[in-house]
């Protein structure tokens, strides 16, 4: 990987005329976890796909820069809530789909590295419906750590995982990603207090930063001031509404 | 489990049969009952073997014919805008003519042989590969796209690794419906113009009032049909995402 840069969105965007958010700026901080926190239907996933240069509804005016002044898209890997897992490939095809979509050899090494990484190599050659949940994200993360992107950009990818296996998905997301620049969207304020190294707020209002726990991320789930700091983020997103 | 409802089906239908024969006394040249057909059927069977075997080999050309072609013709519809503007309205407008009424121009381009009746069934079952396939193409699920769209594919990569495949249920449905046009297909081109083939037979058979051998026929081509239609589920079960 190549060293990760900070990076900044700065602009408004509207929908149809109508705005979705007002002017705002959000610096990701280079080789950090940022979380955006906020509500359904703020504009998360619209931020998150703008850095992507994916399709939005939106129009949107201001700019997306790097702190290296290098592009962005093409540095970045994508992660969502649907595992986007190819139903017809195996685990070992998806982990190197990127590879394969370039025209690329995959280095197959480093691909049954990152499985083992991920507990997977009991399932290699399975097809993702063999798979439970936790598994079939276990893959994806595998699948982003292979395309190895210095910005990494997380679209609520554990939001569909019961409480156990996200916590477990944290915990291994957080330490695989570690020195990447990453931007987590979720709506779950423990999520943001598990992982942020800087955790924004995001309403209809704008952005509010809130104060990220001292501990070093992933905090433990019942770390005093982790849930003190989730507690105040749900008070700030009640407030909000 | 499901040959016992099969037999069970079959055996109730031809009880009905006889039913309605024995309690009409119809004469049977109008409707000949079950013993009657399979006895004439027995008699004939290598004369209805060898029309099967014609309409055979017209439907399975027709079949590989028609499925190639609505393949290539969905690849270049979904790949280029213009194919949609200018081919897309052509094809729904052909769909709107009844397919029987080309058959005679069908016989006068192609003559009485094979390649008339394997052109009908290719005309037949074209649209429904083609629309089934085309539809799959441009229904790819959006994320998968976003997904190549990150990891810089090239449009190609995208059509050869993520949107064949995830059409491949969608074609399968479509060749399974063009595996029950097909035979209706080469069967109307019998119809118009032709001395082989079930269809002939039928024909043949009605104009010299021997409804026995017609129906005998009639159920020969039902039959072939179906095992047709197995066939190609069995082959198509892959695809269909059915059998991982
Ligand atoms: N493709 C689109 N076309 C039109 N409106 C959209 C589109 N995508 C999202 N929106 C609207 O934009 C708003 C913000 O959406 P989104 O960014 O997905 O919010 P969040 O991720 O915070 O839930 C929502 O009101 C949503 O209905
Ligand atoms: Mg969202």
């Amino acid at each position: 990987m190549t060293q990760a840069p900070d990076l900044t969105i700065s602009g408004s965007a509207t929908i149809d005329g109508a705005p979705l958010f007002a002017p705002l700026t959000l610096t990701l901080g280079a080789g950090q976890w940022t979380c955006l926190l906020g509500g359904s239907g703020v504009g998360k996933t619209t931020v998150l796909r703008l850095i992507a240069g994916l399709e939005t509804g939106a129009a949107f005016n201001g700019q997306i820069t790097a702190g290296d002044a290098q592009p962005v898209t093409s540095r970045v890997a994508y992660m969502a809530q649907d595992d986007l897992l190819l139903p017809w490939a195996t685990v070992a095809q998806n982990v190197s789909l990127g590879a394969r979509l370039r025209g690329e050899k995959p280095d197959l090494a480093r691909r049954d590295r990152l499985i083992e990484r991920m507990r997977l190599q009991d399932h290699l050659n399975k097809k993702p419906g063999e798979l439970s949940g936790g598994q079939r994200q276990r893959v994806a993360l595998a699948r982003t750590l292979m395309e190895d992107r210095p910005i990494v950009l997380l679209d609520e990818p554990f939001s569909a995982l019961d409480a156990r296996t996200r916590a477990d998905m944290q915990d291994l997301a957080a330490e695989a990603l570690a020195g990447r620049t990453v931007l987590l969207v979720t709506h779950d304020p423990a999520e943001a207090a598990r992982l942020g190294q800087s955790i924004v707020v995001m309403t209809a209002q704008g952005l509010t930063p809130c104060e990220p726990p001292s501990a070093p991320a992933p905090r433990h789930v019942d770390d005093l001031e982790t849930l003190e700091t989730q507690g105040a983020l749900l008070r700030l997103l009640r407030e909000a509404a | 489990m499901k040959i016992l409802s099969a037999l069970a089906a079959t055996v109730f239908a031809l009880a009905v049969w006889q039913a309605v024969v024995s309690l009409t006394g119809l004469p049977k040249f109008i409707l000949p009952g079950p013993a009657l057909v399979a006895e004439t059927w027995w008699q004939n069977r290598w004369v209805i073997a060898e029309h099967t075997w014609i309409t055979a080999v017209e439907v399975v050309i027709g079949l590989a014919f028609g499925t190639a072609l609505g393949v290539i013709t969905a690849l270049q519809l979904a790949n280029s805008r213009a194919a949609r503007v200018l081919v897309q309205p052509m094809l729904v407008f052909t769909q709107a003519l009844p397919v029987f009424a080309l058959a005679p121009l069908l016989t006068l381009w192609l003559g009485y042989g094979l390649w008339s009746k394997v052109a009908m069934a290719v005309l037949i079952i074209y649209f429904p590969i083609t629309s089934s396939f085309f539809d799959g193409l441009m229904r790819t699920p959006p994320g998968y796209l976003d997904l190549a769209r990150t990891m810089q594919a090239s449009p190609r990569a995208v059509l050869w690794h993520i949107r064949i495949p995830a059409a491949l249920p969608s074609l399968a449905s479509g060749m399974r419906l063009a595996a029950v046009y097909a035979p209706i297909g080469a069967v109307i081109g019998e119809w118009v113009g032709s001395s082989k083939g079930l269809g002939y037979l039928m024909l043949l058979a009605n104009g010299r009032a021997k409804t026995d051998l017609m129906f005998a026929a009639m159920l020969t081509l039902g039959v072939f049909s179906i095992l047709l239609h197995l066939i190609i589920r069995r082959a198509t079960a892959r695809m269909a995402g059915e059998a991982r």
